[in-house]
């Protein structure tokens, strides 16, 4: 591959939008955040990061989805940790989310709409307890 | 300890990103010899004191996580390199800035893996805030430079999924040009 251009990537980037307007994803945006302190980082958020933007485009869903960085969530001993902020349902901390879960991940949560139970270690037991 | 070179990178990166800087800019230099990196911010930056500091790991400055006792971001970095047989160092100034500089030696086998330089690109360029980033990359392949203001523009932001996928592209390009 030679190297691109900042245009041929503007062009490309206006060859791959896809379907969806801006406006039809307003309200629907899904939000995953991963954790990237030096516990994470350790633990291979980096790598989580990546599989997650490969897994949520190979959903179709990479107009929907914003995918963020922050640092440690304090809870560093199950790196890496990832939040998913989505619509109707409850805002969760998944922890031990190497990047071999990232497509379960995108699968179960974004796509199904269920928890990865075995993942979670904050933030839903209020929610789930009023649903 | 961290795995890969890129790993150290991103957590130099992350701890100048934090420092609330308007530029942070990252020199990743490949020869023969090894790696050399520098990485500069024009935040906060640390007293004489507070630098000696940040490299004894049982201590923070308290103002990410109120309870917690460690910050091992520049301990491990030390660590590693001096294991290695490289060398860092450390300037700062209250006001002014930080500059970390390191470099790991090719011919140690106590140096780590170089890993995806895509990937650490990305995960730089992503880091959260308003702040502008110039990456300065040279190695076997020749060289090249990433600004990110620019490169957001050209995919339309830095965290949708689809723009990120785009940028990844362009990275590899840059990298793995034929």
């Amino acid at each position: 591959m030679a190297k691109m251009t900042l245009e041929q990537l503007r062009r490309l980037r206006e060859e791959k939008k896809q379907d969806l307007t801006r406006r039809e994803v307003e309200g629907k945006e899904i939000q995953v955040i991963v954790g990237m302190g030096t516990c994470g980082i350790a633990a291979g958020a980096k790598q989580t990061f990546d599989a997650v933007v490969e897994a949520v485009n190979a959903a179709g869903l990479g107009n929907q989805v914003i995918i963020r960085q922050t640092g440690c969530m304090g809870l560093c001993y199950v790196e890496p940790t990832v939040e998913v902020v989505a619509p109707g349902m409850p805002t969760v901390i998944y922890g031990k989310m190497t990047r071999d879960f990232a497509k379960e991940l995108v699968t179960k949560h974004l796509v199904e709409k269920k928890l990865l139970d075995d993942h979670i270690f904050d933030r839903p037991a209020a929610d789930i307890m009023k649903n | 300890m961290h795995y890969g070179l890129g790993d150290y990178v991103l957590d130099i990166a992350q701890n100048a990103v934090e420092a609330g800087p308007r530029e942070v800019s990252l020199d990743l230099d490949e020869t023969e010899g090894g790696f050399r990196v520098i990485v500069r911010d024009d935040g906060c930056g640390m007293t004489a004191e507070e630098k000696a500091r940040a490299l004894d790991p049982f201590y923070t400055d308290g103002t990410k996580h109120a309870a917690r006792k460690v910050g091992l971001g520049l301990p491990f970095l030390a660590q590693a390199v001096e294991l290695a047989g490289g060398r860092w160092a450390i300037e700062s100034e209250r006001g002014v800035g930080t500059k970390v500089e390191f470099a790991f030696p090719s011919a140690s086998v106590d140096s780590p893996p170089a890993g995806e330089i895509p990937s650490l690109f990305l995960g730089l360029l992503c880091l959260p805030g308003d702040h502008e980033m110039l990456i300065r990359r040279s190695g076997p392949r020749g060289s090249y430079e990433l600004r990110r203001s620019e490169l957001s523009e050209a995919v339309g932001g830095l965290e949708r999924a689809s723009s990120l996928a785009l940028l990844k592209d362009y990275l590899v390009s840059m990298e793995y040009d034929d």
